[in-house]
């Protein structure tokens, strides 16, 4: 192939990506973009997400086996973490960068620039007045100049006109929100990948060590030191909570939170602190949040020897509103080994279709209901098992009970006994590293105070321009254009129009 | 604290009072209009524009700004009746805004907090920020022509919000225990207010720009003629909805980042694509879309107006079929 064959595949390549690159930082290109990420959250509205709903997903898959399989092919449960949303994110964050820097450095020239001269015939502007006066003395351009200066705009004078506009805050602000935006966009980005957050569910009496061993789930950003995670810990003393008694919202929680002792370091002095939906704790860049809580009932497993084999408050997960909960307790130790699935309910009632469960979310007439069996718990089979889920397929049920705090079951043929002791309240805490945050929030701000200068900020021009008349007394003519759809042009160059007037004043032509 | 049962009582007392007066300013506002006519007559409009030089559009800018000459209520020989109407229309409305006040200044007294817990009081919230927004703005110029098109859907609204959505006076769940709340939501409202106006304006705009279109090709003005010629002419239509969505758009972008602080406190991250998030975001940029499409060129008006009322849609969707059907954090609709 010869060189200048060579050469202008070169050019088309680069014409075709030239092509590409302005098209793609095009307005038109960036707004299809934004249009095309809102549609693209729809469907994240609209079907369960996995980051905030994972059990609902699983619902859903099961109950739509064949087309749920399609949807999530299509990322339709993880929107907002899939390929093809982060490929819109990450094209707009091109286009807005491709954009917006062209327009800096042209607003850059622009800042530094002269109000255009005046156009051959003003009174074609939409706001004009014009009178004759005397030829005066006085320097009229120069005086018009100098008043309208003070009055904030930027002026130019020429052989017979005095040229001003303003309003160059306009395109400041208008710079300023997309470039905020811009950071917006990267901070969100950045603070998710350097961030993490995690769940972990906390009894009364029990404590926490901020270490990722603690956590139930931990959730890291992909770039997540965790040499970085602060080294806190706090216990929760206690929990509390109010619930709107009678109504139509009866049950409705009124007021919760979590009083806890909070050490920065595991050598500090422990600090009491009060957690509560709100008002979340912030420690060393990290935020412990109140975000959920429930019932630990404590139980007691004696095996038919008399031996306690299981003695604890076991978190039972509630179910409903009116926190009906379950939970199981598993005794290995027993021989033969022993589990238990319950109910736990605050304010018990039984009834013929719903079952046990609890009328009300507070502890007003707690019980437990149980059933006890006996047999293979399964823990050796190395499947990894859930501490909320009893296997039951190698096991023998061997009776029901329902016990008040203090009673106790005596198993049939002296297989034991379970006794309960009664219950704690557990707290859930979500604890969140988001490096991000105040840099989204600073961004936010701006953004804010760009965008109003940009919408509220009016663009004008205004001209002076005197004309010597046959006789003797000169024509002076104001006028004014808008450069934008905002109200009060007339008023405006009516009072440029008044100043003029002071120096070059109205003659009567009576005279 | 208990709940104040007498104050509870009279909040309800004043939606309906506010219904009665908002089927009064109906009446009347129906009247105006009938007796109305624009002044500029359909074919002057289309002379005018038919030159759409920018010139023309600035002149149009000018012309805003006297209030007597753009409205359609009166003309100089009809003059009066329809008027007057205008007026008694007015009025009520704005006793309208203040019996929707009062009905939430009781219910805030009655349960000892910020009246805007669940959607029964999120819709009086509404209706209160679509009347002041059109009171407000009607204090600069006449608007007695659109009266209507505002007191019919707030009369809607307040009839579903005491039928369907009507809550009880309680307290709150500790989520909304905040003072974001009251900052958030207010911005929200009055931006709901303001875009409801705006979506209203964007709306006749269509209509009217259909009738000045088909005069323009020298057609029968067709079916809507009778209601174009009671509007204002299609570009100031257009210039005042403008105006009304570059207003809010800046309170409406605090409104959403208010709303993520709050859910920073409340939840534990600022952004979550919550379906309420998602919808707010989704809103925001149909509005940022209408901000461009006015300043391209070839997307001015019908392109435009239909992008402004879709982002009206948007928050309708949000509020209605997001509090109601989808389920997210934001449950607080106090239904179940
Ligand atoms: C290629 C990219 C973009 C270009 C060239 C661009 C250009 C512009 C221009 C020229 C204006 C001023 C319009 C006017 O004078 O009324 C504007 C306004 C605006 N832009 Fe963009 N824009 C771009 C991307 C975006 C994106 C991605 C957003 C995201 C939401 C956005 C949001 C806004 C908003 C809200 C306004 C309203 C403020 C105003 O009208 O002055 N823009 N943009």
């Amino acid at each position: 192939m010869g060189g200048s064959a060579l050469m202008s595949l070169w050019t088309k390549i680069v014409a075709n990506l030239r092509w590409l690159w302005t098209s793609l930082t095009s307005m038109r290109t960036a707004l299809f973009l934004l249009f095309f990420l809102a549609v693209a959250s729809v469907p994240g509205s609209l079907f369960p997400q996995r980051g905030t709903s994972p059990l609902k997903v699983t619902q859903y898959l099961r109950d739509h086996p064949k087309s749920g399989a399609v949807l999530d092919k299509f990322h339709m449960f993880d929107v907002f973490a899939s390929p093809w949303f982060a490929a819109i994110y990450l094209l707009l964050f091109v286009s807005l960068t491709g954009c917006v820097i062209p327009r800096l450095v042209i607003h850059w020239k622009e800042l530094r620039s002269q109000p255009p001269s005046a156009p051959r015939n003003l009174s074609r502007l939409s706001a004009h007045e014009s009178w004759s006066a005397n030829a005066s003395d006085v320097d009229v351009l120069d005086a018009v100049a100098s008043d309208w200066k003070g009055r904030g705009w930027r002026v130019r004078v020429g052989d017979e006109w005095v040229a001003a506009e303003r309003g160059y805050a306009r395109e400041t602000g208008n710079l300023l929100f997309h470039f905020a935006l811009l950071f917006v966009l990267f901070s969100v980005g950045s603070g998710s990948a350097l961030g993490a957050k995690g769940n972990v569910i906390v009894r009364e009496g029990s404590g926490f060590a901020n270490n990722i061993t603690q956590y139930d789930t931990f959730a890291p950003g992909r770039m997540f030191d965790t040499s970085t995670m602060a080294p806190f810990s706090f216990q929760l003393k206690n929990f509390f909570a109010t619930y709107q008694l009678g109504g139509m919202q009866n049950g409705a929680p009124r007021e919760f939170h979590a009083d806890v002792l909070v050490k920065t370091s595991p050598t500090a002095q422990a600090k009491p602190v009060r957690i509560a939906v709100n008002k979340p704790l912030r420690i060393d860049g990290s935020s412990v949040y109140l975000v959920g809580h429930g019932y630990a009932p404590e139980i007691t497993v004696k095996d038919s020897n008399g031996k306690v084999v299981w003695k604890d408050a076991a978190v039972f997960l509630p179910q409903d509103g009116n926190f009906t909960s379950t939970g199981v307790v598993k005794a290995p130790d027993a021989v033969p080994q022993l589990g238990i699935q319950a109910f736990f309910l605050p304010t018990a009632a039984v009834d013929a279709v719903l079952g046990p469960h609890s009328t009300f979310p507070a502890p007003t007439d707690p019980m437990v209901f149980m059933s006890v069996w006996s047999g293979d718990l399964g823990l050796d089979s190395g499947v990894p098992q859930s501490v909320y889920r009893l296997d039951t397929s190698k096991m023998k049920k061997i009776g029901l009970e329902r016990l008040h705090p203090g009673e106790t079951y005596k198993l049939p043929k002296g297989q034991g006994s379970v006794t309960f002791d009664g219950y704690k309240e557990w707290a859930s805490f979500s604890i969140t590293h988001d490096p991000g945050k105040g840099w989204a929030l600073g961004a936010g701000m701006f953004a804010i105070v760009g965008l109003s200068m940009s919408l509220l900020v009016p663009r004008r021009r205004a001209w002076l321009r005197i004309t010597p008349t046959e006789n003797g007394t000169i024509l002076v003519e104001v006028a004014g254009l808008s450069k934008t759809e905002a109200p009060g042009l007339v008023a405006e160059i009516s009072a440029l129009a008044q100043s003029a007037r002071t120096y070059a004043p109205e003659v009567s032509h009576g005279d | 604290m208990a709940i104040n049962e007498t104050f509870a009582h009279a909040s309800n007392i004043m939606v309906y009072g506010a219904m009665t007066t908002l089927t009064g300013a109906m009446g009347a506002f129906a009247i105006a209009l009938a007796k109305g006519r624009r002044l500029e007559s359909i074919e002057e409009t289309v002379a005018r524009t038919s030159s759409s030089s920018h010139q023309t559009r600035m002149g149009a800018t000018t012309t805003l700004e006297r209030p007597a000459v753009s409205t359609a209520v009166t003309t100089e020989d009809g003059l009066g009746e329809g008027r007057r109407a205008g007026n008694i229309g007015m009025s009520l409305t704005w006793l309208s805004a203040i019996f929707t006040g009062m009905s939430m200044l009781f219910r805030g007294l009655s349960a000892h907090r910020l009246p805007w817990g669940n959607m029964y009081e999120f819709s009086i919230a509404a209706g209160f920020g679509v009347l002041m927004a059109y009171c407000v703005m009607s204090l600069k110029r006449d608007l007695r022509w659109l009266g209507l098109f505002i007191v019919i859907p707030v009369l809607l609204d307040l009839g579903l919000a005491i039928t369907v959505l009507y809550t009880e006076s309680a307290q709150l769940v500790p989520a909304l225990n905040s003072y974001w709340l009251a900052i958030h939501v207010t911005a929200a409202i009055v931006c709901m207010g303001s875009f409801a106006v705006g979506a209203a304006l964007s709306a006749l705009y269509l209509v009217a720009e259909r009738v000045e279109l088909k005069v323009a090709d020298g057609q029968e003005p067709g079916r809507f003629a009778a209601l174009a010629e009671r509007l204002p002419a299609a570009d100031r239509l257009d210039l005042m909805a403008y105006r009304i969505h570059a207003f809010m758009f800046p309170l409406w972008t605090f409104a959403v980042i208010a709303g993520s602080i709050w859910a920073e406190a409340a939840w534990g991250r600022y952004w979550g694509w919550d379906p309420k998030e998602t919808w707010a975001f989704i809103t925001w940029v149909i509005y940022a879309a209408y901000l461009h499409a006015r300043a391209t060129a070839g997307w001015r008006g019908r392109k435009a107006a239909i992008v402004a009322i879709a982002g009206f849609a948007a928050i309708m969707f949000n509020y209605f079929i997001v509090n109601m059907y989808v389920s997210g954090l934001h449950s607080y609709s106090g239904l179940n």
